[in-house]
């Protein structure tokens, strides 16, 4: 058997270096099918390109339902206008951050894959005040460093640019590449599905790659909408210990994926999940967030009757520039945590998620004490 | 129980957004007795519903039940807890504030590097939020832990109390006076079917009301809230939203939802038949769970009364008893005469009930 950890990092290369724009995720999502198609037992597209994947469980009907949730597209760029001399305006498809793009090369999907810089002047010619400031979107430009003719013939308006980064392995079982935010997650689901091909499962499990999560939630909400499970995880990358990390209480690379606490995670599916945690010795971290999580498990949990709805975040460095780093311990722990409590989800555990309304009995000792 | 003692009673519990359920159950036990179905929903909603002797298009009249608040993220090697903002805070009036953490209700204060210790360019600087930090006595980590864990949510620890002349003084006025409207509702009477819903998360995002109104599919909302009041000093009087004393204020438009017109003149209607004062909400700035409900689905006719409470999200709101008895009775002929609302919105559809 080939060794596990191998195959989590040669799909994560594979995930990673995919093209897959929020909006233009077709690439990405051919992959997926393809990873997915051995595991499961039927593939689903949606409306909105949304790819859903079931594995069938052995429960009785009505069957419960569990849905992962991982968004697959990935931020970058679009051309907004074709300059002369091969040079292309552009603009930001989901949260680029300009002070993180200088110098950086690109694939412009074009009516063919042309690769480009994003331009900056040199130090030489730039004065101390605009060192010191990031330089604008409306500011950057790609250079594809083709004729007027040619650029026009391949590239037009409303092309999509990705970040063009090779994966690469770096000490331990750390890895950094681009857009593992959120393919860390796609991975993850992966390696659950693979471990729930050997787990009995009353439960059709839905592993969901969503679309468009990161120009607002919309694949997710759709998503759900179609499906209505019975509990929902999202997992999206989080936060992870870095120098100059603001948030004051960050998860840390490779000791497992944060555990949402908050009000967008179900108290009852947050436990099932600890304990589920706790029983196979999977780590997981705590993750608090007050309100927002600005993750797809905000969309799913207000969808049609509400969802009760949990997150998982991969702890990842560097978010939304191309030297994103996982540890690769960190998705494999997250798809054990899928698969067993995809396992041991039963319709008992479910109904003690409704916030119970005392009994008049109850009720009345309260009251006299 | 006086209406003094309920709103006094739910002002002092405890709901900070996604933590609803102490504040919940109180509610129950308010409202069981007046009710002839129940439930609650996966975010924690709570439904009550009128149906029994009743025909025609269920109307559903809802109240948020939670409230702004804090949450700990972060237990500091020395004992101190540090804290996020759980909906909108003024971070200029937490400093030097008593509040109680967590279920156990730990009592702790809001501490900030000292005003010996700031430079004068500090003093004139409002403190940010990360500067603060929730001192609950304990001397390490491992004393707070045995009390606090992180999750926890933190509230003002502002008993309710009577004040002024015929005034009433608490925290988390919004929106418990909007619950305490809410269960006076579901003892009225009303020819239609009415489900009251007291909704979580509002502080949020209107997300409670959301999925609420999604699973009632009200013919018409009508959503009950405490809203702004800023008749104090310094306030230029086309800025002052509500005025205390002058009743309930009724929406012609906030930042999240126009509400219907039929409805708006229904209510303006209705106190005056009560022969109560009435005021319109003169700033057009918030929002409400009414702004998510009015789109749920193919729409929801949908309207808002409020109660003025002047300082909400503080420590310390400021309401007045005659302005919630004047809401009261505005809410009970609206009620009364609901289908009478219901025909005319129809007719202006072209469509005859």
């Amino acid at each position: 058997m080939k060794d596990p950890g191998r195959d989590t990092s040669e799909v994560l290369q594979r995930l990673s270096e995919t093209p897959g724009l929020s909006g233009h995720e077709a690439p990405i999502r051919a992959l997926v099918a393809e990873l997915f198609q051995p595991l499961c037992d039927e593939i689903h597209i949606d409306a909105l390109g949304n790819l859903m994947a079931i594995k069938r469980g052995s429960g009785p009907l009505p069957r419960l339902k569990v849905m992962w949730a991982a968004h697959m597209d990935e931020i970058g760029f679009m051309v907004a206008k074709v300059e002369e001399r091969g040079f292309l305006r552009v603009t930001n498809v989901g949260g680029i951050d300009v002070r993180n793009v200088l110098g950086e090369e690109v694939i412009v999907h074009g009516r063919e894959d042309v690769i480009g810089v994003i331009g900056a002047k040199p130090p030489h010619l730039t004065t101390k005040d605009e060192q010191n400031r990031p330089v604008p979107m409306e500011d950057l430009f790609v250079d594809v460093g083709l004729t007027d003719e040619r650029t026009r013939e391949l590239i037009r308006p409303g092309d999509v640019i990705s970040f063009r980064r090779s994966f690469r392995t770096l000490a331990g079982r750390r890895v950094t590449g681009k857009a593992l935010d959120n393919r860390a997650s796609v991975a993850a689901m992966y390696c659950g599905l693979k471990l729930l091909q050997t787990l009995r499962h009353e439960a059709d499990v839905y592993a969901v790659a969503t679309v468009q999560e990161e120009v607002g939630l919309r694949g997710a909400a759709t998503g759900a909408f179609g499906i209505m499970p019975d509990a929902a995880i999202a997992i999206d990358v989080g936060f992870a210990l870095a120098p100059g990390q603001k948030k004051k209480d960050p998860i840390t690379l490779g000791k497992g994926p944060g555990l949402l606490l908050g009000a967008n995670a179900h108290p009852g599916l947050r436990e099932h999940l600890a304990e589920v945690a706790r029983r196979f010795h999977i780590p997981i971290q705590t993750d608090v967030a007050p309100g927002r999580t600005g993750t797809d498990a905000w969309a799913i949990q207000v969808t049609a009757f509400g969802v009760p709805t949990g997150l998982l975040s991969i702890p990842l460095r560097h978010m939304h520039s191309p030297a994103e780093l996982i540890d690769v311990d960190d998705v494999e722990a997250t798809g054990r945590l899928l698969a067993f409590q995809a396992a041991h989800l039963t319709h008992d555990v479910v109904a003690g998620w409704a916030p119970p309304l005392q009994d008049e009995n109850a009720a009345a000792e309260e009251g006299s004490s | 129980m006086t209406d003094r003692e309920l709103i006094m009673q739910l002002s002092d519990a405890m709901g900070v957004s996604g933590e609803e359920g102490p504040v919940r159950d109180l509610i129950w036990s308010y409202v069981r007795a007046s009710v002839d179905e129940a439930f609650t929903d996966t975010m924690g909603n709570l439904y009550v519903s009128r149906r029994e002797g009743r025909k025609g298009p269920v109307l559903m009249v809802s109240a948020h039940m939670d409230e702004v608040g804090l949450m700990i993220h972060h237990i500091e090697s020395d004992g101190l807890l540090r804290f996020s903002a759980v909906g909108g805070l003024d971070p200029r009036i937490l400093p030097g504030r008593a509040v109680v953490v967590g279920p156990k209700q730990i009592p702790g204060v809001i501490g900030a590097p000292p005003i010996h210790l700031s430079s004068p360019g500090e003093r004139k600087k409002a403190l940010p939020m990360d500067d603060l930090y929730i001192d609950i006595g304990a001397d390490d980590r491992a004393e707070a832990e045995k009390l606090v864990k992180p999750g926890d949510r933190a509230v003002f620890a502002t008993k309710s109390e009577p004040f002024g002349d015929g005034l009433l003084k608490g925290k988390a006025l919004d929106n418990r006076v909007g619950c305490a409207l809410l269960v006076r509702t579901m003892a009225m009477d009303c020819p239609f079917p009415v489900t009251g819903v007291f909704t979580v998360q509002e502080e949020i995002g209107l997300r409670g009301a959301r999925v609420a109104a999604y699973r009632v599919e009200p013919a018409m909302a009508l959503i009950l809230e405490g809203t702004t009041c800023a008749d104090t000093p310094g306030t230029e009087d086309h800025e002052q939203s509500t005025r205390l004393g002058d009743g309930p204020a009724i929406t012609f438009m906030d930042g999240s939802v126009i509400p219907n017109r039929v409805m708006v003149e229904a209510l303006i209607e209705a106190a005056e038949r009560a022969g109560v004062p009435w005021q319109w909400k003169r700033t057009t700035f918030g929002g409400t769970d009414g702004g998510a409900v009015h789109k749920v689905r193919e729409g929801v006719p949908t309207a808002v009364l409020s109660v003025p409470c002047r300082y909400i999200h503080g420590p310390a709101a400021v309401m007045s008893l005659s302005d919630f008895d004047a809401a009261r009775r505005t809410v009970a002929e609206f009620l009364a005469h609901v289908d009478g609302v219901w025909a005319r919105i129809m007719e202006e559809r072209g469509m005859h009930p």
